[in-house]
């Protein structure tokens, strides 16, 4: 039972972080309630069908469909990522400003909490596939499943603890720095997801380039502990880079930066269509 | 930029649907969540295919951050997992779903 626990529990604080990180960064938006709840529920059915069609989709592109998936999965959601921080440089000041009074600037944002909703149900969606069929090969082997099942709804419960433990955590910081901190989260959650997209892409056997192993951190921190784990979905530790995943994860911080720094309103010239 | 990536996706797809061609010398077969063979060597400083053929009625998980892989591979099917150019050295590799019993070396020379 505590296998069970531990493997879903694993597999569930990566979504967890992400759920947490994005529940702080739209703190104070208006409707961000339901459309994170809608991105966890569309992430939990899209996991279901993803497990359901897991041969087919390892099937596809000559054996290379899951790891194109995955790719796409990430690559969608760190372009997700973006779209928020540059919207969140624009309106971050006035929703700081006004968090607590409801006022324009607040209720604009419908359009970046699609984008989150999409990034909570892509991270959903992918731990979530995994978590699926594991669950699903217990139940299917019978005999000692049952204790084995309860585990694993315990690593959900534990997970999404979790979740919560974060979110709580960033709600220490305080109102006029909070947007600063998770927008910086955000960035590096997304270089993290980018330098992982582009190895699944190594996987599949498309960008083969400059796949040397840079260095091996592997002896003092292991991409596959849990500590390990945690810092590799919130910065994208990864205990033996490839040349290309570095290079990829240094251009997405900097992209990232470039997209803030265009989106950052000049004083006293603030243009009102902002987020298109 | 984005047209260059594309084309370059494509000769890359071109490129490696050529190689595939020759590939597929590894096999691995998971039964009662363990791998046979538990050692595989292959040649060290070159890409490498192994097929993970699974013929337990459960889905596991191909994992192994030394090699670079995470790869479901649902039950009673199978899945091409993309290795190197590796070092010589010992790789190991984990079912994730299975970790107690399933566990395998690739060892690259």
């Amino acid at each position: 039972m505590l296998g069970a626990l531990i493997i879903v529990f694993r597999e569930v604080i990566e979504a967890g972080l992400i759920v947490g990180i994005v529940m702080a960064a739209t703190r104070g938006v208006i409707g961000r309630g339901r459309w994170i709840t809608i991105g966890i529920a569309g992430g939990v059915l899209g996991a279901s069908i993803v497990a359901v069609f897991a041969g087919a989709i390892s099937d596809a592109f000559q054996g290379a469909g899951q790891e194109l998936f995955n790719a796409g999965v990430l690559g969608i959601a760190v372009i997700m990522l973006m779209w928020h921080n540059a919207w969140m440089a624009r309106h971050g000041r006035e929703i700081a400003d006004e968090m607590g009074r409801v006022g324009t600037a607040v209720s604009e944002g419908a359009k970046p909490l699609t984008a989150l909703a999409i990034v909570v149900g892509l991270a959903v969606l992918r731990e979530g596939s995994e978590v699926v069929l594991f669950l699903y090969g217990i139940m299917a082997s019978g005999t000692s499943g049952s204790a084995l099942l309860v585990g694993g709804v315990l690593g959900i419960a534990a997970g999404a603890a979790f979740t919560a433990l974060t979110y709580l955590g960033l709600l220490a910081i305080p109102n006029r720095n909070i947007f600063s901190v998770t927008s910086w989260l955000i960035a590096l959650l997304a270089a993290g997801m980018a330098a992982q997209a582009i190895q699944f892409l190594n996987n599949a056997g498309l960008v083969v380039a400059l796949d040397r192993t840079l260095w091996d951190t592997s002896w003092l921190l292991s991409e596959k502990s849990i500590f390990g784990r945690l810092l590799h979905t919130l910065v994208g530790y990864i205990d033996r880079p490839t040349e290309m995943q570095l290079i990829v994860y240094v251009a997405t911080l900097l992209a990232m930066f470039l997209l803030m720094r265009i989106a950052r309103p000049t004083p006293r010239m603030r243009i009102p269509a902002a987020a298109e | 930029m984005r047209r260059a990536l594309a084309a370059f996706g494509i000769v890359a797809v071109v490129a490696t649907g050529a190689a595939s061609a020759r590939a597929d010398d590894y096999v691995v077969t998971i039964k009662d969540h363990r791998f046979t063979p538990a050692e595989i060597k292959v040649p060290a400083n070159q890409r490498v295919t192994i097929t993970v053929v699974n013929e337990d009625a459960t889905a596991e998980e191909f994992d192994s951050s030394a090699l670079k892989v995470e790869k479901v591979v649902a039950g009673k099917s199978k899945g091409v997992v993309r290795i190197g150019p590796l070092k010589p050295g010992r790789y190991p590799f984990i079912g994730e779903y299975h970790e107690a019993t399933a566990k395998g070396v690739v060892i690259a020379e």
